[in-house]
């Protein structure tokens, strides 16, 4: 190999160019799914789009009119509302703890590990725990609850958070931190009045990102919070959502039905699409990252 | 106040003095009782992720108990015979399904993603390469269910006559088949291989940036074409990384549900071939638990699918994590004796 490679042979620079090719057809192949996916989304979603599809619920009925997807989009936003609520503040602590107590310690370690652990775990097997311990028990209340269902997603979401924020809690330059330390100023101030603030965009950004993970879920929300018709307000009731709408509705032998699921769908990547479009826009504001 | 904001632009300035070594203040010892207070805090809410994850696993094993203790695990994993009607609770065709469509997910989306991870990095225009590598991650951004949809109404029929082909001509290769079933094996791999495709290929990106750029400059300075350059400097430096990257791919195909739930066929048999129904475990769980959560003996044997499926993504993402962190961190080793490949 390393005698030839002063001249290039005809066959070598066959071989770079074919190569060439099969790396830039490698990139087109997996750009593809892409591509089509939101071609058939917008072509069978918007179809059933309509001022009736957003502001009904669904009806329940077989035949006739399905309704729309009403109660799919409050119980998704208010779900991962709580989600987000319970994971948010409580991933960034982990974080802060790892950052700026654990560092390389054996128990950082340990906890950084199972952190990704966490990430790995099915979203259903997260679904399944929320359904033994909340849904079976009996305990805070027998039976389906949309705050379950919250729970089990701020589950998942907990690692992603956990995960980015300590990138993020890392960025911080320790000369900042060795400046406000020596001007006399406590630990705690420090994390809150200097860390915290200069790791704020890539912050938010990880964890509009969860909530855009958080927000697809249908396997940890099919057990815990289920299906319902009516919109409601109160996280202790069964809660419909969007990715549990669709779920249901790809089943059914019923056009109609089907239309729904295309529409929901598309509401769906809409909305986690804008999360992706502002936690980008978010993280340009960085000046650390 | 004032402080504070020139400390801020204080820090955008020294945005570049990153380093790994993180000098003694992280010892010293806080004073005060908010700072003790946030410290301890802090290190409990730490903690209270592992006593979460040990508090699961136990209440996954109790659930599962009255299915352990009728067909044990190794008898759970390996009898090939789910019957809800008999109450007979043997998963093997749920592993069978679940470790072929991996695989099958694994054969078609790592060759695609690291083609993809390598152009974006080596090859493509220097513009191209932002919008590039945010299209390859919106494939993540696109849930499961969506992907199941897609692949129940446009996948499988449009497919079908092409999959007919391919059983017909290549017949004689093991595990392809001539008879073609809407919902297969087939479908969800490939499905499977769409999900994971744009974390293997961010991983191996990842990994790629950590070659060394005398490496590339060195081989490309001894006259090596751009291929010949990837191919004696950056795929041997990077093997770990990306057999590590196929791991992680390999845990998400393992658990991934919704979609597969929507495309595999839900028939509780081992096919014998990639165009044949099956079922996976995360499916199984998805589909009959409404079923199930009258029938303790039912309910038990879906959560002890769980747990199995628990500890293989547990042992697959453990063994990933090492290697990618083994590839990242200890370059200089890898660099010089490549580590023998996992997963690929």
């Amino acid at each position: 190999m390393s005698a030839g490679l002063a001249t290039i042979s005809a066959r070598r620079r066959n071989t770079d160019r074919i190569m060439r090719g099969v790396l830039l057809g490698g990139t087109i192949v997996a750009l593809i799914p892409l591509v089509l996916v939101l071609y058939y989304l917008l072509k069978k979603g918007l179809g059933s789009w309509s001022m009736h599809f957003f502001t009904s619920d669904p009806t329940g009925n077989f035949l006739g009119d399905p309704g729309g997807i009403k109660s799919a989009i409050l119980g998704t936003i208010e779900m991962v509302a709580l989600a987000a609520a319970i994971s948010i503040p409580i991933g960034i602590g982990v974080a802060l703890y790892l950052v700026e107590y654990g560092r390389e310690s054996r128990f950082a370690s340990v906890v950084r590990y199972f952190v990704d652990v966490m990430t790995g775990v099915p979203s259903i097997v997260f679904g399944l725990f929320i359904y033994i311990t909340l849904v079976l028990s009996g305990w805070l209340g027998s039976g389906f609850a949309g705050w379950k269902g919250s729970v089990a997603l701020a589950l998942l979401m907990l690692p992603i958070v956990t995960r980015s924020a300590e990138v993020v809690l890392l960025l911080v330059p320790d000369s900042l931190r060795e400046a406000a330390l020596a001007l006399g100023a406590p630990r705690w101030r420090v994390m809150l009045r200097v860390v915290l603030p200069t790791a704020l965009p890539g912050l938010i950004t990880g964890s509009l990102l969860a909530i855009a993970r958080g927000a697809g879920e249908t396997a940890p929300l099919i057990f815990t919070a289920t299906l319902a018709n009516v919109s409601t307000l109160d996280l202790n009731q069964r809660m419909n959502s969007l990715p549990a709408q669709i779920f249901n509705d790809v089943g059914q032998a019923q056009d109609r039905l089907v239309g729904r699921a295309w529409g929901a769908a598309l509401t769906l990547v809409l909305m986690i699409l804008v999360l992706n479009i502002v936690a980008r826009l978010a993280s340009r504001r960085s000046r650390i990252a | 106040m004032q402080r504070e904001s020139d400390l801020r632009l204080m820090a955008a300035d020294s945005g570049t003095a990153l380093g790994g070594s993180r000098p003694s203040f992280g010892r010293l010892l806080p004073s005060g009782l908010p700072d003790r207070l946030l410290k301890w805090g802090l290190t409990a809410l730490a903690a209270g992720v592992l006593v979460l994850i040990a508090y699961f696993f136990y209440k996954l094993i109790d659930q599962a108990q009255p299915a352990i203790s009728k067909f044990g695990v190794w008898g759970f994993v390996t009898t090939n015979d789910w019957d809800v009607s008999r109450n007979i609770y043997g998963a093997a065709p749920l592993v069978v399904g679940t470790l072929i469509t991996s695989a099958i997910a694994l054969l078609i989306g790592v060759p695609v993603a690291v083609a993809a991870a390598l152009y974006v990095t080596e090859l493509c225009p220097r513009r191209l390469r932002a919008p590039l590598t945010v299209l390859l991650e919106l494939l993540a951004a696109v849930p499961s269910v969506v992907y199941g949809l897609w692949g129940v109404f446009v996948l499988i029929p449009k497919l079908k006559p092409a999959e007919e082909w391919f059983g017909r001509t290549f017949d004689f290769l093991p595990f392809v088949g001539k008879t073609v079933a809407g919902p297969n094996y087939f479908i969800a791999g490939l499905i499977l291989a769409i999900m994971i495709l744009p974390i293997v290929s961010a991983i191996t990106r990842e990994v790629m940036a950590t070659v060394p750029s005398d490496h590339k400059e060195a081989a490309l300075a001894l006259g090596a074409t751009r291929w010949e350059m990837i191919r004696t400097a950056i795929l041997p430096y990077s093997r770990a990384g990306i057999s590590g990257a196929a791991m992680l791919g390999l845990g998400r195909a393992i658990g991934e549900t919704i979609a597969v739930t929507l495309v595999i066929g839900n028939a509780p048999t081992i096919g014998k071939q990639i165009f044949d129904q099956g079922y996976s475990l995360a499916a199984v769980i998805a589909n009959e638990f409404g079923e199930a959560a009258n029938v303790p003996i039912h309910r038990a044997a879906l959560i002890e699918a769980g747990l199995v499926l628990f500890v293989l993504t547990l042992l697959v993402n453990g063994i990933a994590r090492w290697v990618v962190n083994r590839g990242v961190r200890g370059r200089r080793a890898a660099a010089d004796a490549p580590a023998p490949a996992v997963g690929v």
